[in-house]
């Protein structure tokens, strides 16, 4: 009976992911091009060659590095905008308070198609709105300014974006996390003569802790992988690819330079530096548990 | 909480207000450049508001582009994902609630990492999968819809699944003893009792679904690579951008087109979707 109720996620989940993922690990040991895909030539086992490949390389090694300084720049910033407001929404009125909920449920909403182009057209080099108001408060160095140009330009400018509609995660879970500690418990330490600072991190933060470890590790894992924004605004990874990130690295090499045994094993680190965080994760996870 | 004195009450509120502004103020601008008038969108001195609003844009993009096809594509996609994954996920949650086998704790781990595999490194090798199921069944392979149902509806599952056990969990076992007892098969339990129960955890799992599924780009630019007729929104809103300069009035109205059903079901939903992702998270 429960054999029959699982067959059909079962069925799907082993042909759309288990079974995908055990190729992408078959594909990357593979000399794999176009000749290979079109049946042309016949496979040729590399083993570890298409990843002596990638070591040896760097522009491996440079994209590497800029994916996790990217992806940390953006965890950053969607924590302290996200805690930081959390924080601020226990502090102020109901209306204003909606009015913040409202705005950052907008920003998680919006597709991430529809969130890049927006902000291209606001930050757009002649008819965007942010260099007329740059200008107009004259730095004239704003006029026509190109913010997708400049490699590390553009990655701030898709972190702001990325940070923009991933914040929201963040402070809903940290606000409902606060809310959830008793107003007693606040009272109760201040009665003993704690300091605010004191309360801050003896009380509230430990009991934070699971609700601001769930928070981080999404965030670390969603931003590890963008790839919308980077594809659309830096126009498929920025100048000759100065803004790629693993992704969208994997995702040129194999279908636009037909390098799909490359590509699988960009894919395959991928994939491996997540379950790191994963295991992690899971790790943190069962030691908050204990500690509660 | 302290009570906090009056000076500062109004000034923390007058951050929240202005926080709210900058954020809410992208999509705002979004909505106002689809109502804009071309010319006001191609001067170089734009306006925070509009004197003369048009439905031009839109006109444009659904009439003369068709991208009330690919709205209707997203639409085909996401549906399907959502109904299908509806079922698939709330059979697959009551197996791994109501019944205590053996390996049952091995799928719950698995279950936790496939939320964690970066489905997009798969892109590759579904790619090649789909090529060889579109050989045997055209509908399922690539340049067709069915292709990004299938891969979505798989990606929705784990997290559905993980979600709707919670709610499944929470339907107290004596029901189930009581539905017995009057004479009710197993399976009239589950659809007659238990479905119409964990109807809050199934809108929940669906706007997930949905949202996964009608936001996508990735797959949707790999699987589709010929067959424009079968593109999504998110594709054909790109075909705007161009070298001679970007279409932008045509690229805000498809862009609000796009944002406006996510944003309805966010807000229509948002408490429970808060709860359903906190509840997944703590088990």
């Amino acid at each position: 009976m429960p054999l029959l109720y699982l067959i059909p996620a079962g069925v799907l989940l082993v042909c759309m992911m288990g079974y995908p993922l055990y190729q992408l690990v078959q594909l990357s040991l593979y000399e794999y091009g176009q000749a290979q895909a079109s049946g042309g030539a016949p496979l040729e086992f590399l083993g570890a060659g298409n990843y002596l490949a990638l070591l040896s390389d760097s522009r491996f090694w440079t994209i590497l590095l800029q994916t996790c300084l990217f992806a940390a720049l953006c965890v950053l910033g969607s924590l302290v905008l996200g805690i930081g407001l959390a924080v601020l929404a226990t502090k102020i009125g109901r209306i204003p308070r909606m009015l913040l909920f409202l705005a950052a449920i907008g920003a998680w909403a919006t597709p991430a198609v529809a969130g890049s182009t927006v902000w291209l057209f606001l930050f757009d080099q002649d008819f965007g709105l942010v260099n007329e108001l740059l200008t107009g408060s004259g730095m004239s160095a704003a006029e026509g300014f190109s913010w997708t140009y400049d490699k590390y330009v553009a990655f701030g400018f898709v972190a702001a974006e990325v940070i923009w509609c991933s914040f929201p995660f963040v402070l809903v879970t940290t606000y409902a996390g606060l809310t959830g500690i008793p107003g007693e418990v606040v009272e109760a330490a201040a009665l003993d003569g704690a300091s605010v600072w004191r309360t801050t991190r003896s009380v509230l933060l430990p009991m934070l802790r699971p609700v601001l470890l769930i928070a981080t590790i999404q965030s670390i894992i969603w931003d590890f992988k963008v790839f919308t924004q980077i594809y659309v605004m830096t126009n498929g990874g920025g100048v000759a690819g100065q803004n790629l990130v693993l992704n969208v690295y994997a995702y040129q090499e194999a279908f636009a330079a037909s390098n799909y045994g490359l590509g699988s094993a960009i894919g395959v680190v991928m994939t491996a530096l997540l379950l790191v965080i994963t295991l992690g994760y899971l790790r943190a996870q069962r030691g908050s548990e204990v500690t509660v | 909480m302290k009570p906090v004195r009056k000076p500062r009450l109004l000034a923390a509120n007058a951050v929240a207000v202005a926080f709210a502004v900058v954020i809410a103020f992208p999509l705002y601008w979004m909505v106002l450049a689809a109502f804009k008038p071309e010319d006001e969108l191609l001067s170089t001195d734009p306006r925070p508001w509009t004197t003369a609003p048009t439905l031009d844009g839109f006109r444009r993009v659904l009439t003369v582009d068709g991208l009330g096809g690919y709205f209707v594509n997203s639409l085909i996609v996401a549906g399907a994902v959502v109904v299908l994954s509806l079922f698939m996920s709330f059979l697959a949650a009551v197996a791994l609630t109501r019944f205590r086998f053996r390996g049952r704790a091995v799928l719950l781990v698995m279950l936790l990492v496939a939320q964690m595999v970066p489905v997009e490194a798969l892109t590759i090798p579904l790619f090649f999968l789909m090529r060889q199921v579109g050989s045997v069944a055209p509908v399922f392979g690539l340049n067709h819809l069915g292709s990004l149902v299938l891969v979505h509806l798989a990606f929705s599952l784990p997290l559905a699944i993980w979600m709707l056990r919670g709610f499944v969990a929470a339907v107290p076992t004596e029901l189930e003893e009581a539905a017995t007892l009057d004479g009710a098969s197993r399976s009239r339990f589950v659809w007659q009792v238990l479905f119409p129960l964990v109807a809050p955890g199934l809108v929940a799992t669906s706007v997930l679904a949905f949202i996964h599924a009608w936001n996508d780009f990735l797959f949707a630019r790999t699987f589709i690579i010929s067959a424009t007729e079968n593109q999504t929104l998110p594709m054909a809103i790109l075909v705007f951008f161009s070298p001679q300069g970007n279409d932008w009035g045509a690229i805000m109205a498809g862009s609000t087109l796009m944002t406006i059903p996510v944003l309805i079901f966010f807000v229509l939903v948002q408490r429970r979707l808060v709860s359903g992702l906190s509840g997944a998270v703590k088990q």
